[in-house]
């Protein structure tokens, strides 16, 4: 008579194969799970991929959790956010689990393809592996971009004025393009049900469908061995050297390698929670009326250099340049693995990968980082917020005083600063003197230029004369004021020791 | 039945002769392909309609859409002054909500003299501000700023402010607004025969920074 525990172990294994016989899954899956790995690649640095693999499907579950109360209808999704995060028990930290995730993802995915780029990974046999993996990089972005318009709050309304503006400088097709993305004629309930259908529908669909085929050529192929330098991957030798380094230093990569990369997603869900807890959920904002014009739109953290980069091309070429560059970009991206399918894979031996990432991240770190207090934007209550400094006030002509208000009031503060409070659009104020003399400041007072609008028609001349008065005491720690080349001339004439000559620039001259 | 999955039932025809292997599989093949060339038919006659559907907001013709609206009494516009004005879009849709709303700056030039300029700051759609001191209309995204005839002043727009044709119709304003004004969707739009009045709200303040 077998005991109960042999018995319940039989019935188990019987039902196993019960289901295995018609199912057919189970094996073949812990094969693949189990499947041999070079040892050397059990590595802490391989575990980003799986790390955004679990990230999206977290985010899958707090999408479908959120859209039990979301309302995707332009008159009520804002309303649906503030009751999600104050009258539902919870809501705020689903709201706030879905929105960290999905800057942790975007984290994630580009760590995830500086890795696979400095290794070298995308070399023979794993180019596809790589083309699919930059489309999803693509797929991750348009969830993030589409995710920040289901926020449907100021930023997301003016965010997608932004985006048709950026469509309609297509040649030819703009116009159409505009209606295509908007579902209409303006910015409206049928852009919300467009985007709604692509952030909820059609992209998760195909980067769910991506991350299927991406997964399956990682198992089709193995995950890289770790580069040596001088190892060159070569087509006609790589699959077989892969194959025998496997044979001989194989370990399953469940559990032997897996571990490593359950610890970190591990890791990265908990940092997903401990930020939505600690820090909330974000916005909204305030909402979507277009005539709340008291705003100052800003995109998401992931998009803030493109906002950025918008703010410093020059008029005559931005269109060319937002419409070419981010073709070249991805063009260039999904040609790479095609141009360097071969060669070496160590980043020691391709000094001009490690180049394209530093001076990459570089770029996109200044870029954010710039986009995060937006300097070319003027201050638009600085007039009223930041006084002219005492110290700039003391021991002036009443007529210098009333210059500084003049400066005040002509909103000049907006764009200039003075002792480092107001708008960093222009030049700080505290040393103009010594830049510009009292005619240059004229001019450039009525005439701008150089990105400064000309205030001829704002300003009167007793205006003008009393702000530049004000301008010309302003010469920072007492410095050397402004002089021009024929004043230099007057003085170099007049003096006993004078120079033969015109000194270069006036900031040569010598009294 | 395709050759990679054959039913056991099947493989009788192993046993048959090649002439009439071929002639089995050219049949078959007819049949299938005939198929194939079926699907796609329905297919094409489907996706039509399909795309159609999705291309309905482009098919539009851009001198359709939009309509005269009311902004309000003229006398709510001070001559000389630059004003915040909103109207209800003639072309939004039933669940537009607040979105529906536009907001624009009138300008009083003479009595009979207005300039309406679009909110939407012609760089990137931002909502541009009004600076009655300086004279100036100034970007809050990129720092773009217009003079008080909506012209270029600085920063990276290309042109400036978008302008709403207007007419004065009795005693009030009235300006053509449809398309959401962008570089290629800016007022385009033919004259057409006023169709709504309805007030509009202003504000009776100038409104300031």
């Amino acid at each position: 008579m077998a005991s109960l525990k042999e018995r319940a172990t039989a019935a188990g294994l019987k039902s196993y194969q019960w289901l295995e016989d018609r199912l057919g899954l189970i094996k073949p899956m812990t094969e693949a799970a189990a499947h041999p790995t070079p040892a050397n690649n059990a590595s802490w640095w391989y575990v980003f991929g799986s790390a955004a693999t679990v990230l999206l499907i977290m985010q899958v579950m707090t999408g479908i959790l959120l859209a039990l109360v979301y309302s995707p209808s332009a008159n009520e999704a804002w309303k649906s956010l503030n009751v999600l995060n104050h009258n539902i028990p919870l809501g705020w930290y689903l709201r706030a689990l879905h929105g960290w995730g999905s800057d942790f993802m975007i984290a994630i995915v580009l760590m995830h393809m500086m890795q696979v780029f400095l290794f070298g990974s995308f070399k023979f046999p794993r180019e596809l592996t790589w083309i699919v993996g930059v489309l999803l990089l693509l797929l991750t972005l348009g969830m993030a971009f589409t995710g920040q318009v289901m926020r449907f709050d100021q930023d997301a309304y003016w965010g997608l004025g932004i985006g048709a503006s950026i469509a309609s400088r297509v040649p030819v097709v703009g116009a159409p393009l505009v209606h295509l993305m908007l579902g209409g004629p303006i910015t409206g309930g049928a852009t919300l049900s467009r985007f709604f259908t692509l952030h909820v529908f059609v992209i998760p669909g195909l980067l769910l469908a991506g991350v299927g085929v991406h997964v399956w050529m990682v198992l089709k192929h193995g995950v890289s061995d770790w580069p040596m330098p001088g190892r060159v991957v070569s087509k006609s030798t790589y699959e077989r050297e892969y194959h025998e380094l496997t044979l001989k230093t194989g370990i399953p990569f469940v559990p032997d390698a897996a571990w490593k990369d359950a610890v970190f997603a591990a890791a990265i869900i908990f940092a997903v929670m401990a930020c939505a807890f600690f820090f909330g959920p974000f916005g909204p904002t305030g909402p979507p009326d277009p005539t709340i014009i008291q705003t100052a739109p800003k995109p998401d953290f992931a998009f803030l250099w493109i906002y950025a980069v918008l703010a410093f091309l020059p008029p005559s070429i931005e269109t060319p340049v937002m419409l070419v560059v981010p073709v070249l970009g991805i063009a260039g991206l999904l040609v790479l693995p095609l141009l360097a399918s071969e060669g070496e894979r160590h980043w020691a031996r391709r000094p001009v990968a490690v180049l394209m990432v530093s001076v990459i991240a570089v770029t996109l770190g200044i870029f954010t980082r710039l986009g995060t207090y937006t300097p070319w934007s003027p201050i638009m209550n600085a007039w009223t917020s930041a006084p002219v400094p005492v110290k700039y006030l003391h021991d002036r002509t009443p007529l210098e005083r009333s210059g500084a208000i003049v400066l005040q009031e002509k909103q000049c503060r907006n764009c200039h600063s003075l002792d480092n409070a107001g708008g960093l659009r222009g030049p700080a104020l505290d040393a103009v003197a010594t830049r510009l003399t009292e005619d240059q400041l004229v001019r450039q007072v009525l005439q701008g230029g150089g990105n400064m609008p000309a205030y001829g028609n704002a300003l009167n001349p007793s205006e003008t004369k009393a702000l530049v008065s004000f301008l010309m005491t302003l010469r920072g720690n007492d410095l050397e004021p402004a002089v021009n080349a024929s004043q230099a001339l007057t003085q170099t004439t007049r003096g006993s020791d004078a120079p033969k000559g015109l000194p270069a620039t006036p900031a040569e001259q010598k009294p | 039945m395709s050759d990679l999955l054959k039913d056991p039932g099947e493989s009788s025809n192993n046993d048959l002769s090649p002439e009439a292997k071929a002639v089995a599989h050219t049949r078959r093949v007819f049949l299938f392909k005939m198929a194939v060339g079926l699907n796609a038919v329905v297919g094409a006659a489907l996706a039509v309609p399909l795309i159609g559907y999705l291309l309905g907001p482009v098919m539009k013709k851009g001198s359709s859409v939009g309509a005269w609206v009311a902004l309000g009494d003229v006398s709510e516009f001070p001559v000389g002054e630059t004003r915040l004005a909103d109207f209800q879009s003639p072309v939004a849709g039933l669940g537009d909500g607040e979105t529906a709303k536009v907001a624009c700056w009138v300008r009083r030039i003479s009595q009979q003299q207005f300039q309406v300029f679009a909110i939407n700051c012609a760089h990137l759609g931002c909502p541009v501000r009004w600076f009655s001191e300086s004279k100036l209309f100034m970007c809050p995204c990129h720092g773009g700023a217009y003079y008080e005839d909506g012209g270029r002043a600085s920063g990276p727009p290309e042109r400036g402010l978008f302008e709403y044709k207007y007419k004065i119709a009795g005693n009030s304003l009235v300006i053509h607004a449809g398309d959401m004004p962008t570089l290629a969707t800016q007022a385009s739009c033919k004259e057409k025969p006023l169709v709504q009045i309805e007030p509009a709200e202003t504000r009776s303040t100038s409104w300031r920074a």
